[in-house]
């Protein structure tokens, strides 16, 4: 049974070494092809007709006007005469023409007659919600309200809201596809996060067998997510495809389309009150949380309340799913998790200020309601140290002039182990080594960290490894959710790789003259342990093989991971910023990390990763935020003028600390994508309270909503 | 919030914000095609003039990194339109559809534009550049490899257009300070949240630049 671990640190060439992106001079130099690039010959557009009222109902749709525009190839109705209407942007009908051009005026002349019907929009008012707010039973720890009564205990009550955000990808969903009808067969483009299982999801919507679907990504340009199903236009572009003789179909989602209906972050309001005593010992925590999903949509798990001090003696929670007339929501980095760190985190800075406490310390005081007391407790004082907390922070409100400037904390939690993967490593006789995943790269460096761990078992350079993932024909990998990805593919990799090499000992060992297990693969050689003069090269070993290859699959298996990966990390955030008090202007200075890992497979990637999930929570904190019209029903700023996000001036400057002792490298891999998010938004809206001595209790900390805090004219909610 | 600006303005180093509301006038002629250049004010019934093509397509050429070519487009089809459904110049990405992410950016005789807001038949007789000619030569231009060495791209979606962002601004401004380097990419946003190896890689680039005293040798043809 070989041994599936990985090399020890100190005889790593590989594991561990910041080693450049195998596809960054690709993505750089405009080479590297998206799904959205791909054209086969013949390729026609396709555009899609979406509700433009947020509730009615389909009186009738008349296509005969667009059958008869130039360029018209085919078209569907996916909601016809009859058919409710739930959102602003649901689908009524997919057109395919000869250009794009000629689809969209060929769609401008479909006829649709609506009876409106009345909708909801807004969620930030529980009591408008009515019969659409679905709660969850209440849950109750210990004796919250003799808790909050108890002689001394100092209590903080307030509101707190973080609105719905979208997910924003810059390749907006979409596929080329091509139905041939006579073979029925699917050749299937899409952008996914799900590269394995996104063909069988297709196949299902058109009731074909899951093996007449062949799924081809090599790039995608961002999910976050939401990218996991073939979706509507996925099965509508192959029914066109098909109806036009089988030419490959191209539809892309336009920006307004993309931000309204493939997927956003469930919003939450929560009026929330705690207690502690004097000395800081938090004894208490209530709250009644709401959020919307969208119609149909997903919930939030406000049993993870209070975030991370969750084992507060004294708990009641309530909690209420309230559907409206907005498209679904879709997993968000981190589903959950940013949210309700802010909620908790404010309201705890809040009842720190309230205690005249250093809110590091009160953080400190806590960390026994945490399950991993030591790893935060040596965190933050590590983030203390980064921004030099003790120097520049002063007690909420005490600074003045214009420009005001302020610091905050957070704590943060996630999984992050390796999901269900698959991997298939084959060993020619003529030298070459091929790795075969049904994985996928979305820009965080899986392609590089497949190869760097294949390299490594092998001896060889990384050039020496030819990598295949992005095809379903691959060994199944899971899709690319929750942080799981890099744990997954770095076990499979592994194994699959030890297997091969032990089959290849097997076959040059009589040559060597050792038994198998005496050999190791190094410096491109096959050689006896620590001999370097009995050896054979890398190219004469697998000429060994006479004329038949290594073909050996490894597999992860989330349930026996076997120590090469787990999952559970800490984060702790922190962040220095300056608020202008005359325009409500914040301005990042600085955020600084502190993340626990595991084995860190590629510290530049891995840095990257820190870096992003870093700015997605500044742009969530500053700027990013769905505006709903009550009256229309209608997505305000669907675009990206006034949907907001940073630009490279806007994130200050961010430093990022993975501590990589053997202690954690000894866990395994662990997955960094969302730990990295979850922190930030509490970090800087705390930081935002500290510098101006009021909170903003809805985010995000745009000027307007700075300076109605400032002018006490924030808008109430509940 | 953002410091976005057109990134067809030339960078003014000692203006925080390098824009001025005349450039923008200036430029937005340029960018917004029939809109700014009278076209609109015609009579409908007016004689067309001389060589007017369309309503449909019509074959235009275009000069694209410095190779004339030849392309079948509407009045209004866009240059990213054109370089991207019509011609397999893909490198550009169509992101936001109305100029303001700069995913689609070219240079357009020597300034930096958004090609998805630039109309086809208006780009006849310019030298367009897109990325592909970064890599065109015998040299990548340095700033392809300063992205990749400092892990500025993730998804890499928005990738062409911040390198084409970057070399615009070198360009224009070859020893670019840090705050320069910010304020150049102002007009192009990311999602990942590359933007800390964006600025590296510039500031590297330059360096580079610098080092081998080829200003504006970025491909075989521009």
């Amino acid at each position: 049974m070989p041994s599936y671990s990985y090399p020890p640190m100190e005889n790593r060439r590989l594991i561990g070494k910041r080693i450049t992106r195998l596809d960054g001079i690709q993505k750089a130099s405009g080479k590297a092809k998206y799904n959205s690039d791909v054209r086969p010959a013949g390729t026609i557009h396709a555009v899609g007709l979406f509700s433009p009222h947020a509730h009615a109902r389909v009186k009738s749709v008349d296509t005969s006007a667009a059958e008869k525009a130039p360029g018209f190839a085919a078209v569907t109705v996916v909601a016809p005469a009859g058919t409710e209407l739930n959102w602003a942007g649901q689908e009524i009908a997919f057109l395919a023409a000869q250009t794009e051009e000629q689809a969209r005026e060929a769609l401008s002349l479909i006829k649709v007659e609506y009876e409106i019907l009345p909708h909801l929009v807004r969620e930030e008012s529980l009591s408008k919600a009515g019969v659409r707010g679905k709660p969850a039973g209440e849950q109750v720890t210990g004796d919250p309200d003799a808790a909050f009564s108890a002689a001394g205990a100092v209590t903080h009550e307030a509101e707190y809201g973080i609105p719905v955000i979208t997910h924003c990808c810059l390749e907006p969903h979409g596929q080329t596809v091509a139905w041939d009808g006579a073979a029925n067969k699917i050749e299937f483009w899409p952008s996914t996060q799900n590269v394995s299982a996104v063909g069988g999801d297709l196949a299902k919507q058109l009731e074909l067998p899951a093996t007449s679907i062949h799924v081809h990504q090599d790039h995608i340009g961002g999910g976050f997510g939401s990218k996991f199903q073939s979706d509507n236009w996925g099965r509508e572009s192959a029914k066109l495809s098909k109806m036009a003789g089988g030419k490959p179909v191209k539809f892309y989602l336009d920006r307004r389309e993309e931000l309204t209906i493939a997927g956003v972050r469930p919003s939450v309001f929560a009026k929330i009150k705690l207690a502690a005593k004097p000395d800081g010992e938090m004894t208490a925590w209530d709250s009644t949380t709401w959020m919307t999903g969208g119609f149909g949509g997903g919930g939030l798990n406000a049993d993870l309340l209070p975030y991370v001090f969750r084992n507060v003696a004294n708990r009641r929670i309530n909690h209420t799913a309230v559907s409206t007339n907005n498209g679904a929501s879709r997993a968000w980095r981190a589903p959950n998790h940013p949210q309700v760190c802010y909620i908790t985190q404010a309201a705890m800075e809040d009842l720190a200020a309230k205690l005249k406490m250093d809110p590091v310390d009160f953080f400190l005081k806590n960390l026994d309601k945490t399950v991993r007391a030591d790893v935060y407790k040596a965190q933050i004082t590590k983030a203390a140290d980064m921004i030099a907390w003790k120097t520049n922070w002063k007690p909420r409100g005490s600074s003045t002039g214009t420009v005001r400037r302020g610091l905050g904390l957070a704590i943060g939690t996630w999984g992050g182990a390796g999901h269900a993967s698959q991997c298939r490593a084959t060993i020619h006789p003529d030298g070459t080594a091929l790795i075969e995943i049904g994985s996928q790269d979305l820009g965080t460096g899986t392609r590089t960290i497949i190869t760097q761990v294949a390299a490594e078992t092998f001896g060889l350079a990384m050039n020496a490894i030819t990598l295949k993932l992005g095809d379903n024909n691959y060994p199944p990998s899971g899709a690319s959710g929750g942080s799981t990805t890099v744990g997954g593919v770095s076990a499979s990799t592994r194994k699959a790789t030890v297997n091969a090499l032990e089959k290849l000992f097997a076959a040059v060992a009589p040559t060597l003259g050792v038994p198998p297990e005496q050999l190791e693969a190094v410096d491109s050689k096959i050689q006896v342990k620590g001999n370097a003069a009995k050896s054979l090269t890398w190219k004469a070993a697998c000429a060994k093989l006479g004329v038949s290859p290594i073909v050996e699959t490894g597999a992860n298996d989330p349930r026996n991971p076997g120590g090469l990966t787990t999952g559970g990390v800490g984060g702790c955030q922190m962040a220095d910023v300056s608020v202008d008090t005359e325009t409500g202007i914040v301005k990042i200075n600085k955020v600084v990390a502190v993340q626990d890992v595991g084995m860190v497979v590629n510290p530049k990637t891995a840095d990257s990763q820190m870096y992003g999930g870093i700015i997605m929570g500044i742009c969530a904190a500053l700027m990013e935020e769905r505006v709903m019209d009550e009256m229309t029903g209608r997505f305000l700023n669907a675009d990206m003028e006034f949907y907001k996000l940073a630009g490279a001036g806007d994130i200050g400057e961010i430093e990022v600390l993975m501590e990589v002792t053997p202690e954690h490298d000894k866990r395994g891999v662990i997955g960094v994508g969302e730990p990295s998010t979850v922190p930030t938004i509490a970090a800087i809206a705390n930081a935002v309270t500290n510098a101006i001595g009021i909170r903003v209790p809805v985010l995000p900390l745009t000027p307007k909503n700075v300076l109605n805090a400032l002018h006490n004219t924030s808008r109430r909610f509940a | 919030m953002s410091s976005k600006h057109k990134p067809e303005q030339e960078l003014q180093p000692t203006a925080s914000s390098g824009f001025s509301r005349r450039g923008f006038l200036g430029t937005a002629s340029a960018t917004a095609g029939a809109v700014g250049s009278g076209l609109l004010e015609q009579p409908a019934d007016a004689a067309p003039p001389a060589g007017l093509v369309g309503p449909g397509e019509a074959e235009i050429s275009l000069t694209i990194n410095g190779k004339p070519t030849k392309v079948k487009v509407e009045p209004r089809t866009t240059l990213l339109d054109a370089c991207r459904e019509r011609l397999e110049i893909t490198g550009a990405k169509r992101v936001c559809d109305r100029g303001t992410c700069g995913a689609c950016t070219m240079i357009v005789n020597g300034k930096t534009v958004y090609s998805c807001t630039t109309l086809a038949v208006d780009s006849v007789g310019k030298k367009i550049e897109t990325i592909e000619n970064l890599t065109a030569g015998a040299k990548p231009h340095p700033i392809v490899p300063a992205f990749a060495n400092n892990d500025a791209l993730q998804c890499g979606y928005c990738t062409p257009g911040m390198v084409m962002a970057s070399k615009g601004l070198l360009d224009r401004t070859p020893n670019p300070t840090y705050e320069q380097a910010k304020a150049g990419l102002g007009g192009n946003l990311c999602r990942c949240g590359t933007y800390v190896g964006i600025r590296k890689a510039i500031l590297e680039a330059a360096k580079e630049l610098r080092a081998s005293g080829a200003r504006k040798s970025g491909g075989s043809n521009a």
